[in-house]
Formats: C-alpha cells, structure tokens, sequence
C-alpha cells in the first residue's frame, strides 16, 4: 500500500510519521507506568535503532555511484577520527562532489 | 528511585532550558539546513520540508523518509522507518517516567512533545543532581525545535537556488548523515553483529523481497541478533 507524492499525499504521510514519533515519545512513559520494560526489549531496541539506520544506508552503498561509495566511505573514517558529525558530513558532500568533478 | 524529589514545570525553568540549549541548538541549525537542501533535492515542496521539521521533530527519521519518497510514498515502510529509528524514545520516555510522573498528565504528555536526545540528556543530568525543575526537557526541546525549524527554512530558501543537486555531492547529505548519526551513538563493539546481520538481511531483501521491505527486514534481523549477542561489553573474544 503506499500514498501517491500528490500534496495531500505527501500531507498524509508526513501527518502518520509524526504520530509515529509522537507514539514513540510518549510511548515510553505511558507503557513504564503500567508494566516496566525489561532488559530484554531494551536490548532489542537499542540493537534494532542502529540496524534500521544501517538497513538504510546498505543501498546507498551498494546502487550508488562511486562518488556516493566514497562519500560514505569519507563519513566514516572522519567520524572514526574525529567524532564530529559536521565534519564527516561535510567530508562526505566534498569527496562526491570533487569525484563528480573530476569524473 | 522512589525516594527523588518530585517534579514541577514553569515558565522560570522553561526560559533556563532555552538558554542552556542555546549554544548547543546553534548546531542544529545547519543539520536543519542539510535537510531543508536534501528534501528539496529529493522532490518535496519547501512547505512540505518545514511541515516535517515542524511536525515530526526527529532528524534522522526524517532524513530516511526521504529515501522513501518518490512518485509513490510505500506506505508500511515509512510507518515502519520511522518507528523503528525513533524506537530509541521509547527507552528514553521510559527512564525520565518516574520523574515525569509527578506532574499532571497534560503537562506530562505535552513536554513529551518536544523530548529529543540532547534535551532528553541533559534533563536526566539536572535529575540526578535532584533537580525538580523539568524546564531543561522541555526549555530545551523548544530551542532545538525552533533552530531546527529555522535551519530548514534556510535549507530550503538555499536549496531552491540549486539546479543540480548531485553535482555539488548533496545527494549524499542523507546517507552520510545517517550514517553520522549511526557512528556518533552507542559504539560498543557488541553492536557489530546486529549491525551486520542488519546489512546482510537488507542486502537480501533488496535481491528477493518486494521494494523497500529491506529497511524493515534489516531492523528486525538486527534487533534478533542484539538479542542472542549478550550485552556485556568487557567480554573477551567478541569481536
């Protein structure tokens, strides 16, 4: 099922991505006050947060062009090196640019 | 636990929390702007963009719906995108419940709205100093909405002045801010597993299973394996 990109289907799924997110930050404290959560379910969620984003990235390696390659490729040596999320960013918008440029 | 002090919220402690965001929030403003430019690269309307900044207040969800857009917007794997990248709340609501449960619902659930990680961090700091004051939640939480909010609208007014996206590497803003974003949080090495049982099942997913279940495929393999690999990050022999 999915929603056309007319206006209001794009106004559609923007409104359900922010009940989700509301869900999500109420959800919390709404279940905690009834039953708590355990270990177990924050294992899976603190496992499943950084999968979801890997699960999005993975194409972006892998049907992306070469500048797109090493733009993630960038990111991560940058971060790795320095920790700071602007830099690897912005190293990795610059090497796909220069690699287009130059290509 | 039992034995904090209560909580309370006014508007004293909500001016605190802007201007204890403040420094940090100027920041935001140029993830913002990376967004406004990616959106507008991706084919959503500048109204579209602040729309999502403003209603849905949660980065990286935003910049992997982007991934999602096209001609047609598939609607379960955006439900499923979005939740799954913001399950993170859900952990975060739950160890500030028993402090929010002093106040009265509809204060309780309002500050929730604008709960993010760097306001959320630095409330459970002023809770265990025995602060009462939720203002830091929710004081914050506004500053970081409004740059937010305000970056995107400069992505947006700059990007619309951008013909080719592709040939300035703006394409890749979203890839390599999730990735930013995935390499910026919790980094044991424990984490390795589920995150390589994420790509091989996403890899899969993309081969054999219908467009764009591989986000979900991904999500739930990794959640698995998070179960299996025991968290205990001084083990020896984990790789």
């Amino acid at each position: 099922m999915s929603l056309p990109a007319t206006a209001a289907g794009a106004l559609a799924a923007i409104f359900i991505m922010a009940l989700v997110t509301y869900l999500t930050r109420a959800g919390g404290v709404f279940v905690m006050s009834r039953v708590p959560i355990g270990p177990r379910v924050e294992r899976f969620i603190n496992a499943m947060a950084g999968s979801v984003l890997v699960a999005v990235i993975t194409p972006m390696a892998v049907q992306g062009d070469w500048g797109a390659r090493l733009a993630l490729v960038a990111t991560l040596g940058m971060m790795l090196a320095t920790q700071k999320a602007l830099a690897a960013i912005a190293a990795g918008i610059v090497t796909a640019a220069l690699w287009r440029l130059w290509l | 636990m039992n034995d904090r002090p209560g909580a309370q919220l006014d508007l004293a402690g909500i001016l605190v929390g802007i201007r204890r965001m403040a420094p940090l929030s100027l920041f935001v403003v140029i993830f913002g702007l990376a967004f406004g430019v990616a959106a507008l690269a991706r084919g959503l309307s500048g109204f579209e963009a602040m729309l999502m900044s403003a209603l849905v207040f949660a980065g990286a969800s935003q910049f992997a719906a982007l991934e999602l857009w096209g001609p047609e917007i598939p609607l379960l794997p955006l439900i499923a995108t979005t939740f799954a990248i913001n399950a993170r709340h859900l952990l975060m609501g739950a160890a500030i419940q028993p402090w929010l449960a002093h106040l009265p619902p509809a204060q309780r659930y309002g500050s929730l709205v604008v709960m993010s990680d760097s306001n959320w961090a630095m409330a459970v700091a002023d809770r265990q100093r025995g602060e009462t004051n939720v203002g830091m939640l929710v004081g914050g939480g506004i500053a970081l909405w409004l740059t937010w909010l305000a970056g995107t609208l400069l992505g947006v007014i700059f990007g619309s002045g951008i013909a080719e996206p592709e040939r300035f590497g703006l394409d890749v803003i979203m890839g390599c801010f999730l990735l930013a974003m995935l390499l910026g949080g919790r980094r044991d090495l424990s984490m390795l597993a589920p995150w390589g049982a994420a790509a091989l099942a996403a890899l899969a997913a993309m081969v054999w299973l219908p467009p764009h279940s591989h986000v979900i495929v991904g999500a739930l393999a990794g959640g698995l394996v998070g179960l299996m690999v025991p968290a205990r990050p001084t083990r020896e022999a984990t790789a």
